[in-house]
């Protein structure tokens, strides 16, 4: 556990051996340190460098294996900026390496003039993606990128969204109208056009069908289009196609106060609730500086965790009618009734209860909670029975996801893939252990692992997490601590109400947080968890407002779904929607 | 009263007889349609359309109105002929089959020497539905369902006729009467097994039902060769489809489980029954099976079902021949 790092560290990292490392090969005039919240050393750079340091990064000895996140900043109304070299833009790599359990971020000054660094996607894959989408937003460039062009956008979008200069709110735009016209224009740009993809519209032997596969289709699980090049039932390729779903909720979060940021998070990962809250607010904590308290780092893991056994749920019924199964979800819907019945009673909510709060939960749990929750833990486990008897033993649905769609651990990293889909391959990397938070450290439980990698083992993995996030909750049941559920804090949001109606201190503070709303320290923080469907991570910048400056929400589907033509080159359609099943994602978690 | 001759007697009474049956065997797929979704309701743990009139039979007529009154909607990009006469061919040729079923031993429409044989050709006319379709909507869903459709069907025919021969070859006769004679003293379930089982599950993919949806697979082409359809047309693959379910099930009581023979009851009664069992059973298997991958389906016809037909009808032929009084 010596590799878990307190995550109110603020120091530079100078001891840290990967810097020595880097400052031995390149020098340490080549790097600008910079100090964080973010549990990591931050390092800036010239992008002169870029390519070199990374290459270094990806082939050292334990090597950072996977690309976590790329995206960017735009730093020209940032006031407070200290040390930091000067730059316009900001685009930052964050590297993490699997046998080291360490992250390391990288960070490429640009002045205005000169949008441009050299693509990486030569080294990480799951950077075309990432590079797509910091076009799209900030129109940065991106030199050797194979195909740079809008991604969540419309393809026929003015202006780049997330830079400070563009407007935030609707009624900063003039009216939007759509004329037939426009429709038709819109529409024809979305036509495929094979060749720009570099693919052949025919062969020697086979004129190719491209066959336009969602965004409303039965299996895309929502707005999700990806075009198949199809020789028969064979996909020769294919190309996802994303941003059907996007909200901005990036760019929200630079206009609404820390606090009422929050419920925007619960509609990321859709299927989470109020496991999106947790990354969010230990993210807020760290730039605040709130220790929260053993009775809410319990309430918190025992929410969580009951929406990750509800997402699950989602996913088995889901992912067994994708198979041809049409009974089981209806049975998954039943459970997850009796999940919402539990959720409701405690949060008041059941799909996004928005119930963790800057320092706390919003309330304390109600009379009687555990045995509602207790009801829940008894009827689960033989549900889950069931389930594997009637379904994962089933000959049919064995043939239709053994060794269907399977990657190795080595691939799955390349494309940063997290969560339960990359330990299904095999490797055993769950942040609740190994870098546990919220209290994670004193629960027990084990993390399953699969073997092959396949859309068999994907499916059968989260069947078993399912019995450790009961094992979780049950301990949380048996051993519930006592004492507040919101942090003795200044910053802490809202202010426990029973105080406030005491204190005139008290009372100012609740009457300007939840009106203004707190305001935090100029600094960076960065908090990841385990989400449902992968590690979901916000890099939060504060300036000292009652805003974040800008928010970066990493989330698993994303490097997920651009890992799919890797995955389905040569399979048939059936392994594609099997594939497709077996993820677990929500567009809303794509395209945030 | 001098031209109601016997002969026009039996002309009216047969001509009776075949519109009872025919409205029957319409009825019974629109019936079906509602009794399906009630079935798998109640294996789903909810309800299913209960809502209109008594435990909602009624959801019948306002569905039939619903499609009657829906936008006959012919897409522009269609082939107009092809695209209209497919949906007719798929409900006429099934229902046309119901002529050679007697279901009592006075009831029944057409007596015909050929009876099984009318049915295989009949059932070689459904995949035209199925092709026209697909090929006509001009729609790429639609052509690989129809794609798929024509290759399943190609391969489920070859032996479902093969899986009857030992049925034809213990009762001597393609006519259905003498082959619901032959089974008095024992069904020919238990004789033919194997042909029983080969003809359920080439009967299930001549109906395009789960497991053997494949050419609609809506998870993969959502619903593939009648995407493009709406309305009455589409309403009529609809009917077509449980028409072609109660047909196979009828079929499966006249060749295998003896008609309606039974003790006790009354012929009708026991034919129904019988039917009925199998109509739940068509039920029971879209609600407990998910769909095997499209080329398993094809090597499991190819592969297993067409040997083991082979091998039952030359075992039955052997026995016959070594039983039977030489020289007869």
């Amino acid at each position: 556990m010596s590799a878990v790092q307190s995550p109110y560290a603020n120091h530079a990292h100078a001891d840290d051996p990967v810097v020595q490392a880097l400052f031995a090969r390149f020098g340490n005039h080549v790097f600008v340190e910079q100090s964080t919240y973010t549990g990591m050393p931050v390092l800036w750079l010239d992008r002169e460098h870029l390519l070199e340091v990374l290459g270094f990064l990806r082939d050292m000895p334990e090597p950072f294996e996977m690309l976590f996140d790329l995206n960017a900043i735009d730093e020209r109304l940032r006031s407070h900026r200290a040390d930091l070299p000067p730059a316009d833009f900001t685009v930052f790599y964050q590297l993490m390496s699997i046998s080291r359990n360490r992250d390391i971020m990288l960070k490429v000054a640009l002045s205005e003039r000169d949008l441009e660094v050299p693509s990486i996607a030569g080294l990480y894959p799951n950077a075309n993606w990432y590079e797509r989408e910091v076009w799209d937003m900030f129109g940065i460039d991106f030199r050797g990128h194979p195909h740079l062009t809008r991604l969540l956008m419309p393809p026929t979008w003015n202006g780049h969204p997330l830079r400070k200069d563009y407007p935030a709110r609707a009624t900063e735009f003039d009216p939007y109208t759509l004329t037939v016209e426009g429709q038709d224009t819109e529409q024809e740009a979305l036509r495929f056009d094979p060749e720009s993809w570099g693919m052949k519209r025919k062969d020697e032997n086979t004129d190719y069908m491209f066959l336009n596969l969602g965004p409303n289709h039965p299996s895309a699980h929502g707005a999700f289009r990806i075009v198949l090049q199809l020789d028969g039932e064979v996909v020769v390729d294919c190309v996802p196609d994303i941003g059907y779903h996007h909200r901005g909720a990036e760019k929200m979060a630079e206009r609404q106060s820390w606090h009422s940021y929050i419920p925007y998070t619960d509609r990321i990962d859709y299927t989470g609730g109020v496991m999106n809250n947790l990354p969010y607010v230990m993210a807020v904590e760290k730039l605040a500086g709130i220790q929260v308290t053993d009775r809410a780092k319990t309430i918190r893991v025992m929410m969580a965790e009951m929406f990750r056994i509800n997402s699950h749920l989602l996913f088995l019924g889901t992912y067994l009618q994708d198979l041809g199964a049409m009974t089981p979800v209806f049975f998954t819907f039943t459970d997850r009734q009796k999940a919402y019945e539990v959720i409701e009673g405690i949060t008041g909510f059941r799909m996004h209860p928005a119930w963790y709060r800057i320092g706390g939960t919003a309330h304390d749990l109600p009379n009687g909670w555990d045995k509602l929750v207790q009801g829940f833990l008894d009827w689960m486990p033989k549900r889950l029975v069931e389930y594997e008897r009637a379904m994962m033993e089933n000959a049919v649905i064995r043939e239709r996801t053994k060794q269907v769609a399977a990657f190795t651990t080595r691939e799955a990293l390349e494309w940063g893939v997290t969560g339960p889909n990359l330990r299904a391959t095999g490797c055993d990397f769950d942040l609740r252990k190994k870098r546990p938070y919220s209290g994670y450290e004193n629960f027990d439980f084990e993390v399953p692992l699969g073997a092959n990698g396949d859309a068999f083992d994907r499916g059968q993995l989260r069947i078993d997490e399912m019995r450790q996030s009961l094992r979780i909750i049950q301990q949380c049941v048996d051993h519930m601590p006592a004492g507040d559920y919101k942090a003795d804090h200044p910053l802490t949001t809202p202010p426990p109400r029973e105080k406030m109606l005491q204190h005139i201190e008290t009372l100012i503070t609740h009457f300007l947080q939840v009106s203004w709303g707190p305001v935090l320290k100029p600094n960076e923080s960065l908090s990841m968890t385990e989400a449902t469907k992968g590690i979901n991570s916000y890099y939060l910048t504060s300036d000292g407002n009652t805003m974040s400056y800008r928010t970066r929400i990493r989330t698993p589907s994303f490097p997920h779904l651009q890992q799919i033509p890797a995955v389905v080159r040569g399979a048939l359609v059936p392994d594609l929607i099997a594939h497709l099943g077996s993820i677990d994602f929500v567009m809303a978690d794509v395209d945030r | 009263m001098s031209w109601w001759t016997p002969q026009v007697e039996a002309i009216a009474f047969a001509l009776f007889q075949a519109l009872v049956i025919l409205i029957a065997a319409v009825g019974a797929g629109a019936l079906l349609t509602m009794v399906e979704r009630r079935l798998l309701g109640l294996w789903q743990d909810r309800y299913g359309p209960n809502r209109v009139g008594p435990f909602g039979v009624l959801q019948i007529l306002a569905d039939m109105l619903k499609i009657l009154f829906k936008e006959d909607w012919i897409p522009p990009f269609a082939d107009r002929t092809f695209f209209v006469l497919a949906p007719a061919i798929a409900m006429a040729s099934l229902l046309l089959s119901f002529m050679i079923i007697p279901i009592t031993p006075s009831w029944g429409v057409a007596d015909l020497h050929i009876g099984l044989l009318f049915f295989f050709a009949m059932a070689g006319i459904n995949v035209y539905a199925v092709l026209f379709g697909g090929w006509s909507s001009g729609n790429k869903y639609a052509l690989l369902g129809a794609m798929r459709a024509s290759a399943q069907t190609l391969s489920y025919e070859v032996f479902m006729g093969l899986s009857l021969m030992g049925v034809v070859a213990m009762a001597g006769s393609f006519n259905m009467r003498e082959i619901v004679a032959a089974q008095e003293t024992i069904w020919f379930i238990v004789p033919q097994f194997f042909g029983f089982c080969t003809f359920l599950v080439a009967g299930i993919a001549v109906t395009h039902r789960h497991p053997f949806d494949q050419p609609e697979a809506e998870q993969e082409l959502a619903d593939g060769y009648h995407i493009e359809y709406s309305g009455m047309k589409w309403g009529m693959f609809f009917i077509g489809e449980y028409v072609g379910i109660v047909l196979v099930s009828a079929l499966m009581v006249t060749l295998f489980l003896g008609g309606w023979h039974g003790p006790w009851l009354p012929p009708i009664v026991w034919f129904l029954l019988k039917t009925t069992v199998f109509v739940g059973f068509f039920v029971l298997l879209r609600a407990a099976l998910p769909r095997p991958r499209y080329d398993a389906v094809m090597s499991f016809g190819w592969k297993i079902c067409l040997p083991l037909t082979l091998i039952n009808l030359l075992v039955t032929g052997a026995l016959i021949l070594v039983f039977s009084p030489a020289g007869g």
